[in-house]
């Protein structure tokens, strides 16, 4: 091994030249478009070449070593793992839907900029340094060390495992969703590929190669992510850098939406979205009778039409309004419910991009506000105890590279999220003033080519032949995608875009499986089934995991569960009650013991899980049932708080822990080699 | 694992508890600047949007950027002050 600053030099020159080829590449993907090569070769090279690049790295970086494999050896400069740890965090959510999620929620989406980026500072202080001095591999040793046993490791494993699963699965179907809307292969395929992609990564050589890869990968998604806004900026303020320049544009689409919002053309059309819902209403309040008239009015029509001799085109149009019809009361009673909660929504035009919190009434706006808070506080915790991120920092040289990675993984993270909000205001502003107000017969090429695949829809219900705000509706997913379009930029920046949502899901998927693996296989299988494994035996029965549980991912994403990106915010609120409070009372609480930290655990995870029960939908509960009026997304809230009580109260009412978990937790607490071990 | 070479073990652990006291201290009262940094903009957000700073109205400024680049110089200040805090109570890191 070659000492570590010839070794941060090597990295360096290696990673400079891979980012210049992989630009010149762009580049010259962009000529061969002027040339003729059509999009779907543009996003298929794009799908191809970067995953081919993903697996060379992988394969050059495969290893039978425990430690390699594990904790890329504990070398990986602070500067590098700050960027495997940024690669990592930001997944196919953050890339792709944060920008829709902004534009939609204007103010409100903030809560997951400030989040998202804000728990690192937890992590600096109160994590990454003591669990590195730790050193071990996973963040259940952490716990079973401190905890004196298997109870807490358990506990432990079964929460990094719930966690981690949920989010593994969100993370192929996003690669799922990338690769069949932008690359134009079929879905599940996609998934397939995504496994492909997510396997030559992590299965030869473990954290090292996954290490290397989310480093490339950084550097693609980074990239892909700025480019396209910082030409849109370009264009709209002459000014390439959005970050800056949004403010500006934010304060022009202030004025816009009033203008927009007292338009009587748009209060007309939003009249009519009141009686298209007032009749749903009505529609399903007469079923099932309703439906039968339904169907044969539309049968009369399409007679009607034959009768007449209308055009063919008219007919079909008619037939497949009969063909779309529900067959039965039930399927009705959903689709037309659907309907009537879409027209109801568009009877009132979205709040002001700044206004903070709003609501009808004072108290609507103070529920707001209390759920922005809480939502960030959740964010906060649940980013600090993602046992994915947090073992990351077992693989860094010292303590200290330990806390400056943390500082490098913040300043990258931040890169991506500084840049949110500003695709968020630059595209509301090129929709609002360029879109919004035009014939709806001279849209730009591609509102149709999109309208085909689902992702905006164009409803002209006043007939007028002008378009209004209230008449489109833009998948929030792609918010981000429109940018290029917005910008009028060629075909090959979409494919970097994809690219790039590519390598964040991929980046994400990795260090997700190495987590869920290492849980099931060093914590479960070694440390507590068979502590006698050897070495060869381990990695093996550590990559039979990994093989498992990425089938068993990509097939649950296969079969595209709804809401699985909302339950992707659920993994914050079950990392941070079931981990936050055990680790940092585990370090800075030597009174803390394993009765305390066992019940702790399980109470507060306990908390989360039966609070999201109660007021989450999918499992049939209401918000009727919240405490506070806090949504679901935000259960951690309770949780860590009942975490943090019950270890204190259990810890006191039972005998302090040994002398030498004592002992531990001093050893922890100093960088050097002072303390036991 | 090694002894302090230079001094008894009373001493060093003298050291060792001076050393975690001032950890403390450093990590309260930067952990105060990023709770209030995390917190108050969205709390008084309303109060904040009637500034303008820059085009942006200052609540959605700092929950969009100015707390992202205070809590980017928490980690920094960190990292300073426990190298400091290490040089003076003579703990050396492993690496």
């Amino acid at each position: 091994m070659s000492s570590q600053p010839a070794f941060f030099r090597r990295l360096g020159r290696y990673y400079l030249i891979y980012a210049l080829v992989f630009v010149s590449f762009v580049g010259l993907l962009a000529v061969a478009e002027q040339f003729g090569l059509s999009p779907r070769w543009i996003g298929q090279i794009f799908l191809f070449l970067t995953i081919a690049i993903y697996a060379a790295i992988g394969v050059m970086s495969r290893t039978s070593d425990v430690s390699e494999y594990y904790v890329a050896g504990r070398r990986v400069p602070a500067l590098f793992n700050g960027m495997a740890t940024a690669a990592d965090w930001m997944s196919a959510a953050s890339f792709i839907g944060l920008a829709g999620t902004l534009y939609y929620a204007g103010f409100e989406g903030l809560a997951f900029v400030t989040g998202w980026t804000g728990g690192y500072v937890l992590v600096a202080l109160l994590l990454a340094p003591f669990l590195r001095k730790f050193g071990q591999f996973t963040i259940p040793d952490f716990l079973g060390a401190r905890y004196e046993g298997h109870f807490a490791r358990v506990v432990g494993v079964f929460a990094a495992v719930l966690a981690s699963f949920v989010y593994v699965v969100a993370q192929i179907y996003g690669v799922g969703l990338i690769t069949s809307r932008f690359i134009g292969i079929e879905f599940e395929i996609g998934v397939f590929v995504g496994l492909a992609g997510i396997l030559v990564c992590s299965f030869l050589g473990g954290m090292r190669a996954v290490t290397w890869t989310q480093v490339a990968q950084y550097l693609i998604l980074i990239i892909a992510y700025l480019v396209p806004v910082a030409i849109l900026s370009y264009k709209v303020t002459g000014v390439p850098v959005p970050q800056v320049m949004y403010g500006q544009v934010l304060h022009d689409l202030g004025v816009k939406e009033l203008e927009l919002f007292s338009e009587p053309r748009e209060s007309a059309v939003r009249l009519l979205y009141q009686g298209r819902a007032d009749e749903y209403a009505r529609k399903i309040a007469a079923l099932p009778e309703s439906l039968t008239t339904e169907r044969l009015a539309l049968v009369q029509k399409a007679n009607d039409l034959r009768a007449q001799g209308a055009s063919a085109r008219e007919i079909a149009v008619a037939e497949r309004l009969l063909r779309d019809v529900p067959r039965t009361p039930d399927e009705a009673r959903v689709k037309w419910d659907r309907v009537r909660q879409d027209s109801l929504a568009r009877t009132m035009h979205p709040p002001p991009h700044a206004e903070a919190h709003p609501g009808a009434d004072q108290a609507a706006r103070d529920n707001a506000r209390n759920n922005f808070i809480a939502l960030v506080f959740v964010l906060m915790i649940g980013t600090a105890a993602l046992p994915h991120i947090l073992t990351r920092y077992y693989t860094t040289p010292s303590v200290r590279e330990a806390r400056r990675s943390v500082f490098w993984s913040l300043l990258f993270i931040f890169l991506l999220y500084v840049t949110a909000p500003a695709y968020a205001v630059f595209a509301k502003w090129e929709v609002y003033s360029s879109l919004v107000g035009s014939n709806i017969e001279t849209l730009p090429h591609w509102v149709a080519s999109w309208g085909r695949v689902g992702l905006v829809k164009i409803d002209d219900i006043n007939g007028d032949g002008i378009l209004q705000l209230a008449e489109l509706s833009i998948n929030s997913d792609a918010i981000l995608l429109l940018v290029p379009e917005l910008a009028g930029l060629p075909y090959v920046v979409s494919g970097l875009v994809a690219a790039g949502g590519l390598a964040a899901a991929l980046s994400t998927a990795d260090g997700l499986l190495l987590t869920i693996s290492h849980a099931l296989s060093h914590d479960l299988y070694y440390k507590m089934i068979n502590p006698e494994a050897s070495t060869q035996r381990r990695l093996v029965i550590t990559k039979s995991q990994l093989l498992v549980v990425a089938v068993v991912a990509a097939w649950v994403a296969s079969l595209r569960p709804d809401n699985i990106l909302f339950m992707v915010g659920l993994a914050f609120s079950i990392a941070a009650s079931a981990f936050f409070p055990a680790l940092v009372l585990g370090i800075f609480w030597k009174r803390a013991n394993k009765w305390g930290a066992v019940t702790g655990m399980i109470a507060g995870m306990g908390v989360t899980l039966l609070y999201i029960v109660r007021t989450h939908p999918f499992f049939g509960g209401s918000m009727g049932d919240a405490w506070l009026d806090i949504h679901p997304i935000s259960s951690g809230v309770f949780g860590v708080s009942v975490g943090f009580v019950v270890i204190a109260v259990v810890s006191l009412l039972t005998p302090p822990p040994p002398p030498e978990v004592q002992a531990l937790v001093d050893y922890v607490r100093m960088p050097d080699g002072r303390g036991k071990h | 694992m090694s002894q302090n070479v230079n001094g008894s073990q009373g001493e060093s652990d003298a050291r060792s508890r001076a050393y975690w006291r001032a950890t403390l201290r450093l990590t309260t009262v930067l952990l105060l600047v990023w709770a209030s940094a995390s917190f108050l903009p969205g709390w008084f957000a309303d109060e904040l949007n009637s500034v303008v700073f820059f085009g942006w109205p200052l609540g959605f400024y700092m929950a969009g950027q100015g707390s992202l680049i205070i809590f980017i110089c928490i980690v920094w200040l960190y990292d300073r002050g426990m190298v400091r805090l290490e040089k003076r109570y003579g703990v050396k890191d492993e690496g």
